[in-house]
């Protein structure tokens, strides 16, 4: 018996078994890489095995340039260059260059939309959120330039199996419980370390029910609580959803439901509630309900938490018909998701119209913007002391920009209905 | 770090819980390539440049080197992105060492795979013990961490399996010492 987890890494390093504090060599699936680690990764690589080196696997190799895009920072355009220059030499297929009809924006949405995450495989990348992509089933974590320069060359890593901590949801969601509040209140439950160097499996009715984006969301945030990845079964949703975007074959392994873990819980999700994570720990758990004295300055929908077409559905559920009273930034993840904000509509309304209508800012060209802040002119960076309602991920002191600033984590629907309302709002009274 | 150094000495800054990497390195450094030497330079001018405002100064207004050498944190220090720059920064600023009650995972490996620091262990939490501009000194061999002004000795954990890795210089000497490359 083993878990999801344990069985992938145990075929990727060639062993029938492995147990949770071994040390294996693993193969990688995906390397994923973009311009804030990606030139350091490169540089690595030229280091340690020679400016002629060639990467291991052309094919295996995912460059999506997502950070620091629409600035006038110079060394921002110095780094896409090298990654540019890179893909050339060592003519890689999969780069999503700026500027270009390729270009697509987050790397964490882009990587899934475009068939590079499959059920069974084994993914790194130079970004921590690389968690998200568990929720097709893959093994999937970050990793620093040195480790990701160490993979270019050889393809393979040295991976300690984690122990798994298994999360048992179960009972009908209520329709203004969100991924976003389910992961928040499981990390207010364990801590930002809680999971520390362990594997968090999420499993039971609530996940089967819930969509691909939904399950992204919560996976993404495994990182939060220390976790190594987030994972969920392949269920015949995913496979759907991977066979829809590609054509190379896998294999799901899907772990014992019984396999011993080091840590079970339990939820019944239909007695959740909208919620925020307060200033500056993504554990500070809040039901929305109970913040409604907090008055906010702006509020920001994007990300690779927050920036999915699901997302801003959810958003435009709230705005539709109703104004927003606060600075409110709309920044879709990747180019797909722009286009969707066009082609989705409610009522007949596309999704573009509900937001002008609302009031909020003109919807920003896709990228990571002000979920780390970023160069000076980074669109949405927080630079003086507002206070943020964000369906980002972190919101750690100086996160989005300004150490003054104040973030609040929530899901798009309680972002929304707090645009609106100017305050911290539970997004039941507008539903 | 030179191979091979097993007493370090130096003052210590002194640091609480969850020192995330936005606080150990601002997002908008990110635009510095850590292998270019001189990139590399400025990162370290820029380390703990995110801590709050009524912190000490940890490297001082026009230099890249910090006085401190060695770090002293509470629990899960490192929490957050994967960015290789936040150990690379620290060690560019001249730290050898972080004692830590514990480590977010990816900053731990980071320290590793890099050899840019040792990402020591300790068994007390020492933050509440240790000032910043405290002299200390730490002997890797036997695994302790002495506060100079008063003699108080202090375990730390022993480094595990990493140990291999710490002492060939990161993956790549590890790599090579276990013939996994050439
Ligand atoms: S959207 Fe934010 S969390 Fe996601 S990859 Fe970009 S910077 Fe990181």
């Amino acid at each position: 018996m083993a878990t999801t987890t344990e069985k992938i890494l145990a075929r990727a390093a060639g062993q029938a078994k492995v147990e949770p504090g071994d040390n294996v060599w693993v193969d990688t699936d995906i390397l994923l890489t973009h311009d804030v680690c990606g030139p350091g990764t490169i540089g690595v690589f030229k280091r340690e095995f020679g400016q002629d080196a060639k990467v291991w696997d052309p094919e295996k190799v995912v460059i999506i340039p997502d950070h620091y895009i629409f600035t006038k920072d110079d060394k921002a355009h110095r780094n896409v260059d090298i990654l540019r220059d890179f893909v050339k030499e060592q003519g890689l297929p999969y780069y999503y260059d700026v500027g270009t009809r390729d270009y697509r924006g987050v790397c964490h949405v882009a990587l899934p939309q475009e068939g590079h995450v499959r059920p069974g495989e084994v993914i790194f990348g130079t970004d921590s959120h690389t968690c998200t992509h568990g929720a097709l089933g893959a093994f999937s974590t970050g990793i620093g330039n040195t480790d990701a320069g160490f993979i270019l060359g050889t393809g393979k890593l040295l991976v300690k199996i984690p122990p798994t901590l298994r999360f048992v949801l179960n009972g009908e969601k209520p329709e203004w419980v969100t991924g976003k509040d389910i992961i928040l209140r499981i990390i207010g439950d364990i801590g930002v370390d809680g999971a520390n160097y362990c594997a968090m499996e999420f499993v039971g009715e609530t996940i089967t029910a819930m969509s691909i984006e939904e399950r992204m969301t919560i996976c993404n945030m495994a990182i939060e609580a220390g976790g190594k990845n987030g994972i969920i079964h392949a269920d015949e949703k995913t496979c759907d959803y991977v066979k829809a975007r590609t054509d190379k074959p896998f294999e799901p392994q899907n772990g014992d439901l019984d396999a011993p873990v080091a840590m079970e819980k339990s939820y019944d999700v239909s007695s959740f509630v909208p919620c925020v994570a307060e200033p500056s720990l993504p554990s500070n758990y809040a039901p929305a309900g109970d913040r409604n004295d907090v008055k906010l300055t702006r509020a920001y929908i994007g990300s690779c938490t927050g920036g999915k077409i699901t997302d801003f559905i959810m958003a435009a559920k709230i705005l539709k018909g109703r104004k927003v009273s606060i600075d409110t930034f709309l920044v879709p993840a990747t180019t797909t998701v722009a286009e969707g904000l066009m082609s989705e509509t409610i009522d007949g309304v596309s999704l573009v119209e509900i937001f002008a209508e609302a009031g909020c800012l003109d919807i920003a060209p896709p990228s990571c913007a002000a979920c780390l802040g970023g160069p000076a002119d980074t669109f949405g960076r927080a630079q003086h002391e507002e206070v943020v309602i964000s369906t980002t991920n972190r919101n750690f002191i100086g996160r989005m920009g300004s150490k003054q600033a104040q973030i609040y984590l929530a899901s798009p629907l309680t972002a929304a209905a707090s645009a609106v309302a100017g305050h911290i709002t539970d997004p039941r009274e507008m539903m | 770090m030179s191979e091979g150094d097993q007493i370090m000495r130096g003052k210590v800054y002194v640091l609480g819980d969850n020192i995330d990497t936005d606080q150990i390195i601002p997002a908008e450094f990110l635009n510095l390539v850590p292998t270019i030497p001189e990139e590399y330079r400025k990162l370290g001018a820029r380390a703990l440049a995110g801590l709050p405002d009524e912190m000490p100064p940890f490297v001082t207004d026009g230099n890249d080197k910090s006085e401190f050498s060695i770090v002293v944190a509470g629990r899960n220090f490192g929490c957050g992105s994967s960015r290789e720059h936040a150990p690379i920064c620290l060690g560019a600023a001249g730290i050898n060492a972080v004692v830590a009650e514990t480590y977010a995972r990816i900053f731990f490996r980071n320290s590793v795979a890099t050899g840019e620091l040792y990402p020591l262990e300790s068994a007390a939490r020492l933050c509440d013990v240790f000032q910043t501009g405290d002299e200390a000194e730490i002997d890797l061999d036997s695994g302790i961490i002495v506060r100079t002004a008063t003699g108080e000795r202090f375990e730390l954990k022993p480094l595990g399996p990493v140990a291999p890795v710490i002492d060939a210089g990161g993956i790549f000497g590890y790599a090579r010492k276990t013939g996994m490359i050439s």
